[in-house]
């Protein structure tokens, strides 16, 4: 662990992190898109990363033109962004997660670590809400609610922003890997039935992607 | 797989400057990806919008015209719009008596309807709203996403907009709407897996010797996989799986629909076994329609839908309809 990272009072969050972690998610989606697509296959129609790809690349020329000047607004940004691009569900879904998240953190120029898991679990349960899911239900979710309650344990315990995060993207990605034996209740792949059992959501494996891509944000900052 | 495309990214919106081309009747934005009647608004017609992902041609863009729809929102191949298309098309129709939305039940396009319906609402437009959920081999319940929309979206669509090209207010077009919904059952069948552009290759495995029963249209599996069938073995699984749920009383409009790649010989000989079947249930059929029109792009396999209807209901459905797929008594 870096120094910053096990010092965690008196961390900020600003507009430049939530950049960083766009620019690092839309790197990332972009390279994952044929496996969240190949995923997408079995158990949907085959076109998540193409619609995921599509969304963060939107997201990241937002991002990188005109950024907006609080944490808040870069939420919103890229948060209206997917709602305009992607389509889907994974569009309106990703799109609340953070325009939700982002109207949490308000107007605030700097935030602490806990103001982000706060906003973050408002977002999801933005989504949950949007989506009418529930844990278990194999979605985004799975990997999502995990991760934000890994988060907010981790910094109740006094680990750094980048360690917590870690925890985050670490039980985003046991969440999607526990999507795999759950049989889908939401979403296009509840339409198979028990046939959906054995396969990963793809949803849930796009969320673990996003909250790595943010606990990476998190690193680089500490260098 | 072989396909007749320059490159992926690119076959909506080069579909879509073809679709222009074809058809001077229309309005085709392609760039924001609306198609809407040349002569809208029309004056105090309630406008009808619908959309859906691509990939399902002719729907929904193939069904704009007097007597269907005034605006169709395309979105990526088997992927729903997004709301900017809803909106700027509902701006673009609506003459003041307000605009119905046509949404087939899957999560992605019930999303952004809602989301699109908030926005225009904002804006002042009146907006209705439809769910097409007729596919019955989905079980609706809190364990599916709920029953899909296929091919009584074609149903809907028609008599809807023959109601609204009467001049009917935007309740009566949206019972109306509902109520075609209501008593609407598809069931169908793929010989064959779908191959998206994206994807280049089958997006499931379907081997040579089997088929699919009970798929929807975007090249998701079926519930149950067998071995071959005849083509009347198909219209006795597909007709009394829509029977077994929907059990008319009395007359009924049947589409017999293509998913896009079975070639119209053997979807009129499937057309004959079904209407055999039909007979021998004691059902009568009122109107036939034969042909791809909620199609799921390569995908070979056809759909079979009823619709139990009364007599306004075919009144409606013979009404005039001047459409790039839909044609009659114009």
């Amino acid at each position: 662990m870096s120094e910053a990272s096990s010092t965690g009072a008196g961390q900020v969050i600003d507009t430049a992190f939530l950049r960083r972690w766009f620019i690092a998610a839309a790197s990332v989606i972009e390279r994952e898109a044929d496996r969240l697509t190949e995923l997408d296959s079995p158990i949907g129609d085959a076109d998540h990363g193409a619609n995921m790809r599509r969304g963060f690349i939107a997201a990241r020329t937002a991002v990188e033109k005109e950024p907006p000047d609080t944490p808040g607004g870069v939420l919103v940004l890229v948060g209206r962004q997917l709602i305009s691009t992607v389509g889907g569900a994974s569009g309106p879904l990703y799109g609340t997660l953070l325009r939700k998240a982002g109207k949490a953190l308000g107007d605030a120029r700097q935030v602490a670590p806990e103001q982000l898991a706060q906003a973050l679990r408002e977002g999801v349960d933005g989504v949950a809400q949007l989506g009418g899911a529930a844990q278990g239900d194999k979605t985004m979710l799975d990997a999502l609610a995990p991760a934000v309650e890994a988060l907010t344990f981790a910094l109740d315990k006094g680990a750094g922003l980048a360690e917590a995060l870690s925890a985050a993207a670490i039980a985003a990605d046991e969440g999607a890997l526990a999507t795999v034996p759950m049989q889908a209740r939401k979403g296009r792949a509840s339409y198979l039935g028990e046939r959906s059992i054995g396969h990963q959501d793809p949803g849930a494996a796009s969320s673990a992607l996003l909250v790595g891509a943010l606990a990476g944000a998190a690193r680089e900052g500490t260098v | 797989m072989k396909m007749l495309i320059n490159v992926p990214e690119t076959v909506v919106a080069d579909a879509l400057r073809g679709f222009a081309a074809a058809h001077p009747e229309l309005t085709v934005d392609v760039e924001n990806r609306v198609i809407v009647r040349r002569d809208a608004p029309v004056a105090g017609k309630v406008a009808l919008l619908s959309g859906g992902g691509s990939g399902h041609e002719p729907l929904h863009g193939g069904f704009v015209g007097r007597g269907m729809l005034d605006a169709a929102c395309p979105g990526e191949v088997f992927t729903s719009p997004v709301p900017d298309q809803m909106v700027r098309a509902a701006a673009a129709v609506d003459s003041g008596a307000g605009v119905l939305f046509i949404v087939k039940n899957y999560t992605g396009d019930v999303l952004n309807f809602d989301m699109a319906a908030e926005l225009a609402e904002d804006e002042g437009i009146m907006v209705g709203k439809v769910l097409v959920n007729d596919d019955v081999a989905v079980t609706d319940s809190l364990f599916t996403a709920g029953r899909r929309g296929t091919g009584a979206t074609l149903f809907v669509e028609k008599i809807a907009g023959a109601l609204a090209e009467e001049g009917a207010p935007l309740e009566r077009v949206q019972a109306v709407a509902r109520r075609v919904n209501e008593v609407s059952r598809s069931f169908g069948v793929a010989l064959t897996a779908v191959s998206t552009p994206a994807k280049g290759a089958p997006t499931f495995d379907l081997p040579a010797g089997e088929l699919e029963l009970g798929i929807g249209i975007h090249g998701e599996p079926g519930r149950e996989r067998r071995a071959m069938m005849t083509s009347g073995e198909i219209a006795e699984f597909a007709v009394d799986a829509v029977l077994d749920d929907l059990r008319p009383d009395g007359p009924v409009l049947l589409l017999v629909n293509g998913m896009g790649g079975t070639p119209l010989l053997e979807l009129y000989g499937f057309n004959a076994e079904v209407h055999r079947v039909l007979g021998a249930r004691g059902v009568t059929v009122a109107r036939t329609l034969v042909g791809n029109y909620v199609t799921s792009l390569d995908m070979a396999g056809a759909s079979v839908s009823l619709c139990r209807v009364d007599e306004e209901m075919l009144r409606l459905w013979d009404a005039p309809v001047s459409t790039p797929a839909l044609c009659w008594g114009a």
